[in-house]
């Protein structure tokens, strides 16, 4: 079939079963765009700025685990999405992204809106392509799905020459993909499960320590099997919220910096850690030399570079998360261990998560009333910062890609544009954006985006006038000598939502919380409830640097 | 300790940056690293020596592997192997010394590929010691420019680091 390559491309994602497509248009990138009004199937997001494009794209392939595709012209269009990819490629989430590039008769000349893009994301791509033939479109295009969906997911960007979009082709479905260096394993090795399964049996103190690679491996069942079986308590990962449910009796919710005491406590006294999806990175082992220093170690990854990069490990499991705990699962006897289990529950009494409830309002009030009035049914994105880390302790999310928030790059501004991209994704269920004051005004033009789409996504902006989590270093590690951290000037938020003919309200006291997110959540289209809360507050369990991860400060 | 590695990668464009890059990017130090097309026309040969220890040197095979363009990677140091530099040395050579660089060169079994006027271009080959022993001894007569390819080198008898032993081995 003869058709302008910008048309093959499209063929090409419709045939990857694409429906939505994120992204703003451009000179370069023009032919693609013409050649939309052709594919109706396709729906276009208009966004206002690239990086809403790439973050909603990311937002779209966590909930849905598919694949997420953005697009942007040359140039600044393409530089825009730089963060968005880093992001996506930190925590290996899919997407394709597609640049248009100048003809390649000017690429070399610093033209017009020319950037060498793949030579910009080489380091924060899986794979990237500049297609210099248009023939080769069809086989490009096969190639990054593949790529980008299969092994550690990750972003795959195809940079498009403006000359070669507009070329006619013979347009072929590519069968065989040629990629003689890419093979990634899913089974994990026999003997090695057979060591695991040992160790399991052997353990006094199991403890597992789940990650997103549970999550994107669709994991989250055979995880629970796993736990029940053997009756180990379960830590998450702040990537792995979601793939055990949080109010499970062995959930001892996040690890890490400012994870829970009883989870932090349960790595430090464990004799064995079973570590499933995770990369040991520096926000949770903190120190890697003193991580789970009495355990041996079982790592399932699907990445064998992250095997043994921070912790050495008594048991590598190179494999498909999911399928490697099948695995194990298989001839597996049920075992418990009532003292580790009553040592346990009693951390769990002595080291709650705690607040202070007063005539304020809490953040943490926020969150947990979010939980009860959505039964933990919704998807709650959140922001970076503060806001991220008590959503995270406090939202105890039931299921996998329903707690959604940037980890690995911890990218302000995230959020917003990541929810547009949750509620497409996942148009019946409620998506609930939480936020702070200063990540919300970093992709806050993403507003027309939501209205324009009609999406009914509620954002909760937990509003201190200040970036709060970096006052909280400034007062933990700069002797509270505060710098650049206080807003003198925000919007009013409730009169922003005004402007966009949206419901905006605003919540002062604890009191005022159940009725305004009542009102929200019943309320179709988006819509802004400001909550208003000390500068003053902090978020406890805290690990301060150097010291180790079961003393943390607790406030 | 030092680490020669024989890398197999397909000859797209961009290979040798996405190489380069993971190695800066990465921390890691990589002494020299040469590469040229295979017997395969999509296939070119990078031979790496990089310094590191164990951990460093697993870090390095696996992140290589990680590229999408990289087929395999052989760590040739604790196996049987031929190795090569070849390095070009233009010396000052007034008559009067040109008897003696040229019974260097004989012992080296290098080879003279220029004479001019002052001057004389030599070329040898061999493994980095007698490069350097080369170097070393001309090095009286001032040298005037030299250059020097990286190491390449192959695993000796009957083992492979090639595209048709990957193919058997599927």
């Amino acid at each position: 079939m003869k058709m302008t390559a910008a048309k093959a491309l499209l063929q090409c994602l419709k045939e990857q079963g694409i429906d939505v497509v994120f992204g703003y248009p451009g000179g370069s990138i023009l032919p693609v765009y013409d050649a939309l009004c052709d594919f109706p199937e396709i729906r276009h997001v208009l966004v206002r700025h690239e990086q809403g494009a790439v973050h909603a794209a990311d937002g779209y392939a966590r909930v849905t685990g598919k694949v997420g595709v953005c697009m942007a012209t040359s140039g600044p269009g393409a530089t825009n999405l730089v963060t968005g990819i880093a992001n996506a490629y930190m925590d290996s989430v899919p997407l394709v992204v597609i640049t248009g590039q100048v003809a390649t008769t000017m690429v070399g000349t610093d033209a017009f809106q020319e950037v060498d893009i793949t030579g910009i994301t080489i380091p924060v791509t899986k794979h990237n392509y500049l297609v210099k033939n248009a023939n080769e479109i069809p086989l490009a295009v096969k190639r990054a799905f593949h790529i980008a969906s299969t092994g550690r997911p990750g972003p795959v960007l195809i940079d498009l020459p403006k000359n070669v979009l507009q070329e006619e082709i013979t347009y072929t479905n590519p069968t065989d993909l040629k990629l003689l260096g890419y093979r990634p394993t899913y089974k994990g090795h026999r003997s090695q499960i057979l060591n695991a399964r040992d160790l399991i049996m052997k353990a006094k103190r199991p403890l597992i320590y789940a990650g997103g690679g549970v999550v994107s491996s669709d994991g989250a069942k055979s995880l629970k099997k796993l736990a029940e079986t053997i009756s180990a308590p379960v830590v998450t990962t702040l990537m792995g919220i979601g793939s055990f449910p949080g109010d499970h009796r062995l959930a001892l919710g996040m690890v890490g910096l400012h994870g829970t005491k009883y989870a932090n406590k349960a790595v430090t006294e464990c004799d064995l850690l079973i570590a499933l999806g995770v990369r040991f990175d520096d926000r949770v082992a903190v120190d890697f030399k003193s991580f789970a220093p009495n355990a041996k170690i079982i790592h399932v990854d699907i990445d064998p570079a992250e095997i043994g990069k921070n912790v050495r490990v008594n048991v590598p499991l190179v494999g498909n998360v999911s399928t490697v705990i099948e695995s194990i699962l298989e001839n597996l006897n049920n075992k418990q261990e009532d003292e580790w289990l009553e040592l346990i529950e009693e951390w769990k009494a002595a080291y709650p998560l705690r607040y202070e409830a007063g005539v304020e309002l809490k953040p943490q009030f926020v969150i947990e009333t979010i939980r009860e009035l959505t039964n933990g049914e919704a998807i709650l994105v959140t922001d970076v910062g503060q806001n991220q880390m008590w959503a995270a302790q406090y939202y105890k999310a039931k299921g996998p890609r329903t707690f959604i928030s940037s980890g690995g790059l911890g990218t302000m501004g995230f959020g917003f544009p990541a929810a547009i991209g949750a509620k497409i994704g996942s148009p019946e269920k409620d998506v609930i954006l939480i936020t702070g004051d200063g990540g919300f005004q970093m992709n806050m033009q993403e507003f027309g985006t939501a209205m324009e789409q009609g999406l009914s996504i509620k954002i909760i902006i937990i509003n201190n006038s200040s970036l709060g989590m970096v006052r909280q270093l400034q007062k933990f590690y700069c002797d509270g000598r505060y710098s650049a951290i206080s807003f003198h000037k925000n919007p009013d938020f409730v009169k922003f939502a005004g402007v966009y003919d949206a419901l905006g309200l605003r919540v002062r006291e604890p009191g005022e919380l159940r009725g305004a997110l009542e009102q929200a959540l019943s309320t179709d289209g988006p819509v802004i409830v400001d909550c208003i809360i000390s500068e003053e507050e902090n978020v406890f369990p805290m690990v301060l640097s150097g010291r180790p991860l079961n003393e943390p400060i607790e406030g | 300790m030092r680490h020669i590695l024989a890398v197999l990668v397909e000859n797209n464009p961009g290979v040798l940056t996405r190489v380069a890059g993971l190695f800066s990017r990465r921390g890691y130090n990589i002494d020299s690293l040469s590469v040229g097309r295979t017997e395969h026309p999509n296939v070119s040969r990078m031979t790496i020596v990089v310094e590191g220890d164990d951990l460093v040197l697993e870090q390095v095979t696996k992140q290589l592997h990680k590229l999408v363009d990289v087929i395999k990677i052989n760590d040739i140091t604790s196996e049987e192997y031929v190795d090569r530099e070849l390095v070009l040395v233009k010396v000052g050579a007034d008559p009067a010394v040109r008897g003696e660089i040229i019974q260097i060169v004989d012992i080296f079994r290098a080879r003279i590929v220029d004479i001019g006027q002052r001057t004389l271009i030599i070329e040898c080959t061999g493994d980095e010691g007698k490069i350097s022993a080369v170097i070393e001894s001309l090095k009286p007569f001032g040298i005037k420019e030299l250059v020097r390819t990286g190491k390449i080198a192959m695993l000796r008898g009957h083992k492979f680091t090639s595209l048709n032993e990957f193919k058997e081995e599927e």
